[in-house]
């Protein structure tokens, strides 16, 4: 074998090697629909998406997931009304603000809040938050909204500001000497010139956010409360998808039209975090061709 | 203080030191520059002509570990003294890059950024702002139809005339350039000396050029750096006819550098 | 050169400027006392239930009393499983995509496929490792099937970090290497990834952090809530800390007399992750100040 042959060889099989990430994709969803698909010759699609009645150990069950998914689009809208703002600004002072010693520190600290693991704040949630929303507000359970929305946000942060902030380190000096040298102040600049110019990225970070606090698993079946209904106020419980799945897979009969439900309600939570990161790729695509200046 | 009639020197450094962090970059520099006159700073790569010019309206302020030493008087006021804020500075000496930097964002945005930041609301006024200064850049014509556009989809000529148009909206008394011509085409270098030329009837200039043939061309004085120091500084015809220092001659004629 | 209009105008700039920097000073406040705070009270929790006795024995008294053994050595095995699948994938996978792909719709769709993986949920991850380890391969709620699980969810992070640490190594290595007549896979054994080894070692460790603390992914892959034993091999079921944090503050019927148990297994658990990305940070933290290059 000659060294070119070898050459080839080497770049060939790394070449298959790296489809592997896209070969599992397709195997995720190949599985996820081998399992799940089976439920609908039990229910029709409409009924299981709007079908507000999630009883799936009744008999005869009622399979319907509207419910968990208003759950989880709440405990997501909520928590990034927390996440974006603290996010966002952590990343403005950590890249515009900050001296460098601070800086240091306090990314070591965003990145220890990202490695904190879900069922340690979900457990957190549970005997600390929990305890204090019920007896502050008077509540029957501090398992709520609430609740899960708070720690889903301590999640998001961490997505959120350090790839905001990668956006607003990546936007050329030039236009921040532009800025001053025509006598703006530092928030001037920064609000006017940096902000904007970073946006796709930032808005990247927030869809990313998003996407990081609607799959997360532990915290919503830790402290969302697990209610099964759509709620009235951000006091209630309510169930979110990935909630149901992990509660109750252990439980189902395997098989079962419960089993293949939860399957399904997985390929539902499955194409919108998909979705999402489809959305935050094409926004920071277009945001990596426009560039900088040039002439 | 608008009444320094017989004084015509507008800004003057005395006795400036110069340092990033351990690194002396300006050596007791003292330089007066004249009113309504063009002057050229001249030197071969790292001599300390570029920082001197970003000393005069304190933007090397925005590098960490920078000092600086002695003072730069601007109508007889140092502008290094704690009292005053580097952005009322920045807001009176306007400054040119050397790559054209329109920000990401409409021609007429990018014109009425300064003067929107100083309190100008009114759209009528910022529209008449915007067509003096294009008009005072000599871009008027190109882009009076195409406002809204993006600066970004301009020529380098025409950016880099829009960033003059824009620090033009200031109405600033000094315009610094920092070898506003090195990243053009000739022709579009031509375009801006021309510019340049008409200006200094209302503006002062003081230039950092790369190009001796510009200096010659542009400038009524010129100061020739090396090293951080200043070797010469005198009238541009002199310079390039019959220096006082053999250094200089050597640079002019292209001896070293 | 401060007129009065001007001055006046300055201030409200400067009042604006103000009030920015205090909520932006604010929200790092904030999540500097967030992080405190929970390690705080966990620590201050669970510090005092810390002996080496429960660190050592296993669970006792239908788990309401002894140690937490069996669940350390399954987050171990897990883990470790876990980081010698993904290791390896992630490593050829980067090198392929940052020494050898030409930009084109190939890459970019490796890319793509790669970030879309990085965000799929993790109890996603989880039934796709039950539909397809543990009831299509066969392996059973296992060490096997939950490791595999937990290899392909930590796979994005690997590649992303060893194609950040190849990026990093400069061009002019490669060139120099390739000018002395050097084929291409010998200048990348032997010039790049010694060189980013450190980078693509960083991004492991962050990797093997979040694949110990994980706990959606090996729900029905290969926790269990007791073993009596040990496992013997890879098609056993274990225990691991994050599922056993769960299951004594979720399931149990002795939630309250378990709470100190509870808080210990939490330390151990925040301890192990914490102190693995702590290693990572402070590798990376030194050689970005001793940086050759």
């Amino acid at each position: 074998m000659t060294r070119h042959q070898k050459e080839i060889i080497i770049k060939n099989v790394f070449f298959i090697l790296s489809l592997v990430s896209i070969l599992i994709l397709g195997l995720i969803v190949v599985f996820l629909f081998r399992e799940g698909l089976p439920l609908f010759r039990e229910v029709s699609l409409r009924d299981f998406i709007f079908g507000m009645e999630w009883y799936p150990t009744y008999s005869p069950p009622s399979y319907g997931i509207w419910p968990l998914i208003v759950g989880s689009l709440i405990v997501t809208i909520l928590s990034s009304l927390i996440a974006v703002p603290l996010g966002v600004l952590a990343a403005v002072y950590i890249s515009e603000i900050a001296p460098p010693a601070i800086k240091e520190v306090l990314k070591a600290i965003i990145e220890l809040l990202a490695g904190l693991p879900s069922v340690v704040l979900g457990f957190f949630g549970m005997v600390i938050i929990a305890p204090w929303l019920q007896e502050t507000f008077d509540l029957p359970t501090g398992l709520n909204i609430v609740n899960a929305s708070v720690i889903l946000a301590i999640m998001a942060v961490p997505t959120i500001s350090s790839i905001s902030e990668d956006a607003l380190y990546a936007v050329p000096n030039e236009f921040k000497e532009a800025s001053y040298a025509l006598g703006a102040t530092k928030f001037e600049t920064i609000t006017r010139i940096i902000i904007p110019s970073a946006l796709s990225g930032i808005s990247t970070a927030v869809i990313l956010g998003m996407a990081r606090a609607i799959g997360e698993t532990m915290v919503v079946l830790m402290v969302a409360g697990g209610a099964a209904a759509l709620p009235e106020s951000i006091f209630d419980s309510v169930r979110p998808m990935p909630a149901s799945i992990a509660a109750e897979m252990g439980e189902a009969p395997f098989r079962s039209g419960h089993y293949h439900a939860l399957f399904a309600t997985g390929i539902v939570l499955f194409l919108m975090t998909l979705a999402f990161n489809l959305i935050a790729d094409y926004i920071s695509q277009k945001f990596k061709e426009v560039g900088s200046a040039t002439l | 203080m608008e009444n320094n009639h017989f004084d015509t020197e507008i800004i003057k450094t005395k006795n400036v030191n110069f340092y990033y962090g351990p690194f002396k970059a300006l050596t007791d520099i003292s330089m007066n520059f004249e009113k309504r006159k063009v002057t050229a700073l001249i030197g071969p790569s790292g001599c300390g002509k570029s920082t001197l010019l970003r000393l005069l309206n304190r933007m090397n302020d925005l590098i960490a570990g920078a000092r600086v030493e002695g003072e730069v008087l601007f109508e007889g006021m140092n502008i290094y003294d704690p009292e005053v804020d580097p952005v009322e500075v920045r807001r009176r000496v306007g400054m040119v890059f050397q790559k054209p930097n329109p920000f990401p964002k409409s021609i007429f945005n990018n014109i009425t950024y300064g003067p929107r930041l100083t309190g100008t609301a009114n759209k009528l006024d910022l529209e008449a702002l915007a067509e003096i200064s294009l008009k005072q850049a000599v871009l008027w014509d190109e882009v009076k139809d195409i406002l809204g556009r993006s600066a970004m989809t301009l020529s380098g000529g025409q950016q880099q005339r829009l960033c003059i148009a824009r620090a033009l909206a200031m109405k600033p008394d000094i315009l610094l350039m920092d070898e506003p011509t090195s990243a053009l085409d000739p022709i579009s270098t031509a375009k801006i000396e021309e510019l340049i030329d008409e200006l200094k009837k209302t503006y002062t200039i003081i230039i950092v050029t790369h190009n001796m043939q510009q200096a010659a061309r542009i400038s009524d004085k010129t100061g020739f750096f090396y090293i951080g120091k200043l070797i010469e500084y005198n009238a541009t015809e002199k310079i390039f006819t019959n220096p006082d220092v053999k250094q200089t001659e050597d640079y002019i004629t292209g001896r070293f550098g | 050169m401060t007129g009065q209009t001007v001055s006046g105008n300055m201030k409200r700039r400067y009042l604006k400027q103000h009030l920015f920097f205090g909520a932006v000073r604010l929200s790092a406040i904030i999540l500097t006392l967030a992080l405190g705070g929970i390690l705080f009270y966990i620590l201050a929790n669970g510090i005092q239930v810390i002996s080496w006795e429960f660190l050592t024995a296993p669970p006792t008294d239908s788990m309401t009393k002894g140690g937490i053994m069996p669940a350390i050595l399954g987050t171990l095995y897990l883990t470790i499983g876990a980081i010698t699948v993904a290791l390896p994938l992630g490593v050829v996978a980067a090198i392929y995509l940052t020494e050898y792909a030409k930009q084109g719709k190939i890459v970019r769709a490796i890319r793509v496929g790669v970030n879309c993986l990085a965000g799929v949920p993790s109890v996603v991850f989880g039934l796709f490792g039950l539909g397809f380890f543990v009831v299509f391969l066969k392996f059973g709620s296992s060490i096997l099937a939950g490791a595999l699980t937990l290899g392909i969810l930590i796979l994005p992070t690997i590649i992303g970090a060893a194609e950040e640490a190849l990026k990093g190594v400069p061009q002019t290595f490669r060139e120099a290497s390739l000018a002395l007549g050097v084929s291409k896979w010998l200048t990348i054994w032997k010039i790049v990834l010694p060189n980013a080894l450190p980078g693509i070692l960083t991004g492991s460790i962050l990797g093997i952090g979040r694949a110990a603390g994980e706990t959606a992914p090996i729900m029905f892959t290969a926790a269990a809530f007791f073993t009596a034993k040990l496992p013997g091999s890879i098609f056993d079921e274990v225990m691991a800390l994050p599922y056993h944090v769960y299951v004594l503050a979720t399931a149990g019927t002795h939630i309250e007399e378990t709470r100190p148990i509870q808080y210990g297994t939490v330390l151990v658990l925040v301890v192990l992750v914490l102190g693995i990305d702590l290693i990572a940070i402070v590798i990376r933290s030194y050689m970005r100040r001793n940086k050759r290059w």
